[in-house]
């Protein structure tokens, strides 16, 4: 242990501790801008700077480690000024554009500047022009990005992906997209944890409120939405709901306030893929000799992204099975649209995701199968129906809870748990379990695949047959799962990515609370949903059962194959 | 060809800058004459180019040993009679003339010389840097057969008794770093050498290294020994291929002489030494910067919460010296600590090395004990200002130095002194001005250099040098508002304690030293409109003053834009619409009637 002062109060933390986080352990709270422990530690921002007894300059109080005897001013008169004028100097190179910033209220920046009570900025504005495809889910406004750098970390970090760099250099450096293409050029797998660790308004989804409000306003549409499972774990966040307030039901009823005309549950959709895409791996496995394994789940369309710009070569190893969206958007389109008897192009199909790629996904040129345009019209991001239901003036938390609309509105334990790293997995082997052996396992038997490791392996057996199974979530650990499987270090049947650590529940598209990563939090509302739930397999959700009865027919029918599967060779990456 | 004691050595200095002016054809002519006019046949003669022998602005230099002969700005023509004059009188007209106007012909006997000390410089301008034998001849290798017979814990002390500082400006104490480093039970380590000398105006550690590269691979193979590593490195700024080519020669020839190697002078000892080519940018300097660019990463610096002795080049315990004070441990073990610390102040051991220029008549390289004041170096050594105009600042330290003013030329130059008053010794580049240097200018044109060179990674560095230069150059253009100075010291402070490294925590010097000791002129940009040196074209308007002219017409010839009339032994006029304020005018006359009152009409 090590003694020291921190404002005059004697602190005793371990060794290598941080001064930051040693003035953390007694309530003093450094502000920061660039640090993001483990991650991006590089003292850049010099916000955190304090003052130590017998040392000249000031020193960066995120990555320099407490010593014995240390006496820490956080707050002198030295220190006060120098991070005064570092605020105001990163103002003088930010639009302050607050009151039209998504990120206003939430924004690290503002709050420091507020906190310091800074009035004005005495600095010459400096201000660069920059071009932007505005039409990329994944928007970059560099007038408003501060150089902290986090997002070139997280994505190279993290994320194994590298999409930003530094651009220019000396007193003109910049952040942009590595090489300096456009982002559509890029690699980019619009996983938008960029965007989750952007502690300022820099780096933001591509709004799509204004289409989702024209779409309510317009008589002739029936706007249909859906909710995907990871949404329900964070919606409430923003708007300051408590984690027992913010369930799906009130924001159901937050949702008709808004006027939208069924509301849906992903985890119908959830569901679907499981049967689908349980079957698909049910009859792979049958055909051992022929196929390659392992199988690779193809719901998360960063990780597809990904997987098509960095292993092209093993695109045909991805389910074929479409994500739970556009299963759904699909299904809206055709089978809903004659179950009320509408035209289907009159529906507006619109969801509601913790995810920045979705947007890709819904507007792909192949994703058009039950014949009503786009089987998904529109994706918004939770981040985004938060702001919607703020600009509605609806206080969720004086709603009462409403039920889902049916019958696409029903889902299973084993469809919410999809939100959470392992979840499509467990829920697969559920019913894979069942489509083997024909008894159902219990339902937690395969909860070894949950939890927040960033790589889990498994082996399990359904009946006879050995499975070995893997779940990844984080790009980064994908990559390194990939890496191994190319060098044969690991065989595997099945395998399930994420892009986003912690699976959609640490999405690109939730809210943000800077410095917390609450994918884990949010999963195990998830769980704890499974868990209260009597529906949890996916075979036995009776709005599948009666889908397949009344139309479908079978998983992997032809109807089924050309509604609930797609061609992964339809599109390549780069992919705008 | 081995020298021997009684031969005629003829010394053509091939310093990069008398090579420039054609140093290396005047040797060729030499060498030419001595063949045609068959010289060699009575006398024992060796033609040698030599390293830098100091005074740039009188080169090329030719000397002749052992009379002690030195020519001064000699051209190929020269040759001829340089050859003929051999063993008899020296050529009157190539030698230096004294501020008395007589022809001086030892390089004792020429002030500029006369007051230096070489320590570092021993060697340089005197042998052929690439004999390795000259290098032996003149006592070198000594010093480490006797660092050799020592164990490490003795070399580190005779070197801390020695008092030696890093003289890349830090001024930190070499024996403490090599002791630190040697603490550390973690193999491999390394000794690098930072030849990165990136200010303007610099060239101490280029010079040393092309001059005397024996020098320089000596100190590392004795810190080597020090802090028991097998490897080093040489960090040399990529626009030197004249120093890099040297040295790597150098490290052949001592490859092969058996001092570098699996077994250094039969001791049993391992050293390897390699060249790394920097990566072009000033920041490559800093020590954390410099080890990231020779692993091979953008060579941006690290915070130093852990230290370079412990955790260095590729995480192992690195210990970085500058060039000159590798080259002067040699001395140091040779001539022993004492000797060493036998000059010098008393917290500023030994000498240092300038690269004097600016408007100071002689410029060039200059070793000097520490403590000599800015006047002696300035006046005796640099033979005051040229045109003999008066003299306004020096400006030390490169340029994140400071701007001493005429009032501090007392000072004792060491590394402790300047820092007190603002500026800092720095590497020892040293930029002289006279009145028609501008402060707030001077100012703008470092900050606009270190702009460019700011690693880009700290907030005070960055922005902070990015907004002193948009205010900079509102004051130089006339747009300068009240409250910019101290907008600029406010700055200047924050980059001061809170910049992430060495450069951003001094780049802010040449404007707060410049507004400490200039602040007037900052105020009659801001105030008056105007430029009193008459520099900044927005705030100048030059006139003649006719009590002054003489009509001699020389502006007039001068004049780039035809903006100046008048006729013979007449009043001269400067239209000021066809003006652009570029001081030619100024420039040229003879009688001071170019003046200027301020703002331009």
């Amino acid at each position: 242990m090590v003694d020291l002062t921190i404002d005059g109060r004697k602190v005793q933390v371990p060794e290598h501790t941080t001064i930051l986080d040693a003035a953390r352990t007694v309530g003093i709270a450094i502000p920061t801008l660039c640090y993001l422990a483990g991650i991006n530690d590089i003292g850049a921002c010099r916000v955190c700077v304090v003052e130590v007894e017998g040392v000249d300059q000031l020193v960066a109080s995120c990555n320099n480690e407490v010593a014995s005897g240390m006496a820490v001013l956080t707050n002198s008169p030295k220190v006060r000024s120098a991070r005064r004028t570092n605020v105001e100097l990163l103002l003088s190179q930010h639009d302050v554009e607050c009151t039209t910033c998504v990120r206003s209220g939430n924004c690290s920046l503002q709050t420091v500047s507020n906190d310091l009570g800074l009035t004005k900025v005495p600095y010459r504005k400096d201000l660069v022009t920059a071009s932007w495809n505005e039409d990329f889910p994944l928007v970059r406004d560099a007038n408003k990005c501060i150089k902290c750098l986090r997002c070139i970390q997280v994505c190279e970090k993290v994320q194994a992906t590298g999409v930003w760099d530094i651009t220019n250099r000396a007193s003109r450096a910049n952040v942009g997209v590595v090489g300096g293409i456009p982002i559509e050029q890029s690699d980019c797998a619009l996983c938008g944890q960029c965007i989750t660790h952007c502690p300022v308004g820099a780096l933001t989804e591509r709004d799509d409120t204004d289409r989702a409000f024209e779409a309510l306003a317009d008589p002739d549409r029936i706007c249909v939405v859906q909710i995907a499972p990871a949404v329900r774990a964070a919606w409430g966040e923003s708007l300051g709901l408590s984690r027992e307030q913010a369930t799906a039901k009130r924001l159901v009823s937050a949702l008709r306030r808004m006027g939208f005309d069924y509301i849906f549950d992903t985890t119908f959709s959830a569901d679907l893929t499981i049967m689908e895409e349980g079957s698909e791996f049910v009859e792979r496995l049958g055909h051992r000799d022929t196929e390659t394994f392992p199988m690779f789940t193809s719901c998360c369309p960063g990780w597809v992204r990904f997987a098509k710009a960095h292993y092209p070569d093993m695109v045909d190893q991805l389910s074929t099975a479409k994500s739970p969206q556009q299963m759904f958007g699909a299904i809206a389109k055709s089978y809903y649209a004659e179950l009320i008897g509408v035209d289907p192009h009159r529906i507006f199909s619109i969801s509601i995701m913790p995810c920045v790629a979705k947007k890709h996904e819904c507007a792909l040129e192949n994703m058009d199968d039950a014949g009503g345009g786009q089987d998904v019209d529109l994706s918004l991001t939770t981040r985004e129906v938060d702001r919607m239901i703020r600009a509605e003036h609806i206080d969720p938390a004086l709603l009462e809870e409403e039920e889902f609309d049916a019958p696409l509105g029903t889902g299973t334990g084993a469809a919410v748990i999809f939100g959470a790293t392992g979840g499509v997995m467990e829920a697969a082997l559920r019913s894979a379990y069942f489509l083997v052996t024909g008894t159902n396992p219990s339902p937690d038997a395969f909860e070894e695949v949950r939890g927040p490791r960033g790589w889990k392996e498994i082996t399990f057996h359904l009946g006879e047959t050995p499975l070995r199974v893997a779940v990844a979530s984080g790009l980064g650990n994908a990559k390194h799962l990939m890496d191994a499987l190319a060098s044969g270090e690991v065989t595997y049947d099945f395998v399930e990515i994420m892009a986003c650590p912690g699976g959609c529940s640490g999405g690109g598209g939730q809210p943000i609370l800077d410095g917390s990563e609450l994918a884990g939090e949010r999963g195990r509302v998830l769980y704890g949903l499974d868990e209260a739930d009597v529906l949890r397999f996916s075979h036995e959700n009776p709005s599948v059962i009666a889908c397949y009865e009344n139309y479908l027919g079978a998983p992997l029918s032809e109807k089924a194959h050309h509604l609930l599967h797609s061609d992964h060779h339809a599109w390549s990456m780069p992919h705008a | 060809m081995t020298p021997t004691p009684d031969m005629t050595k003829i010394l053509v200095c091939c310093g990069t800058g008398c090579i420039a002016n054609g140093s290396l054809k005047v040797a060729r002519a030499i060498r030419d004459e001595i063949v045609a006019q068959g010289v060699a046949a009575t006398l024992d003669l060796l033609v040698e180019e030599t390293g830098c022998s100091g005074m740039c602005e009188g080169g090329p230099i030719v000397r002749i040993l052992p009379a002690d002969i030195m020519y001064y700005k000699v051209r190929e023509r020269g040759a001829k009679d340089i050859v003929a004059s051999l063993g008899g009188d020296p050529l009157k007209r190539l030698l230096f003339k004294d501020a008395r106007g007589e022809r001086v012909t030892a390089q004792s006997e020429n002030p500029f010389y006369a007051a230096q000390v070489k320590i570092a410089l021993r060697n340089v301008g005197l042998i052929d840097p690439l004999s390795i034998d000259e290098y032996v001849a003149r006592g070198g290798y000594e010093g480490l057969k006797r660092a050799l017979a020592m164990t490490p814990d003795e070399i580190i002390t005779e070197v801390e008794r020695s008092g030696v500082r890093g003289k890349g400006g830090a001024g930190f104490p070499t024996g403490r770093k090599w002791r630190t480093a040697a603490g550390y039970d973690n193999y491999p380590k390394y000794i690098v050498c930072n030849g990165d000398e990136g200010d303007p105006g610099a060239f101490m550690d280029g010079s040393t290294l092309e001059g005397d590269p024996h020098g320089v691979i000596e100190g590392m193979v004795i810190g080597a020994l020090a802090i028991q590593a097998e490897e080093g490195v040489f960090y040399i700024r990529d626009e030197y291929a004249l120093a890099r080519d040297h040295v790597q020669r150098a490290i052949e020839a001592a490859e092969r002489a058996g001092i570098l190697g699996d077994d250094i002078l039969g001791s049993g000892k391992r050293m390897k030494l390699s060249i790394v080519r920097g990566g072009g940018a000033f920041v490559c300097g800093e020590s954390t910067a410099l080890m990231a660019s020779i692993e091979g990463r953008v060579g941006e610096p690290r915070a130093k919460y852990i230290r370079s002795a412990e955790r260095g080049l590729f995480n192992q315990p690195t210990v970085l010296n500058n060039v000159e004070t590798l080259a002067t441990i040699p001395y140091i073990l040779k001539e022993g600590a004492d000797a060493f610390a036998s000059v010098g102040t008393e917290t500023s051991k030994g000498t240092k090395v300038f690269a004097m220029v600016g408007k100071v008549k002689h410029t060039g390289l200059v070793e000097v004990p520490m403590g000599t004041t800015l006047r002696t170096l300035i006046y005796d050594i640099g033979g005051g200002i040229i045109d003999d105009r008066p003299f306004k600042a020096v400006q030390t330290g490169g340029p994140s130095g400071g701007c001493i003013p005429d009032s501090l030329l007392d000072l004792p130059v060491d590394f402790d002194t300047l820092k007190k008053y603002g500026a800092m010794m720095g590497s020892g580049g040293m930029i002289v001005m006279d009145d028609y240097n501008c402060m707030v200018e001077v100012a703008r044109y470092y900050v606009n250099f270190l702009c460019e060179e700011s690693c880009g990674k700290c907030t005070p560095c960055r922005e902070g040098l990015r907004q002193m230069h948009a205010i900079l150059t509102d004051i130089c253009e006339g747009r300068g508002e009240q409250g910019d100075v101290e907008l600029l010291e406010r700055i200047g402070a924050t980059m001061q304690d809170a910049s992430l490294c060495a450069l951003g925590k001094s780049a802010a010097n040449p404007v707060l030293s410049t507004i400490k000791y200039f602040r007037n002129e900052y105020e009659a940009h801001i105030d008056e409109r105007r430029c009193p040196a008459g520099v900044c074209v927005k705030l100048t308007e030059f006139t003649i003053d006719p009590e002054a002219c003489t009509g001699c017409g020389a502006c007039l010839r001068a004049c780039p834009t035809e903006a100046i009339s008048g006729a013979v032994k007449e009043t001269h006029v400067i239209d000021s619409e066809k003006c652009i304020v570029c001081g030619s005018c100024r420039e040229v006359c003879r009688f001071n009637a170019v003046v200027t009152e301020g703002r331009r009409a």
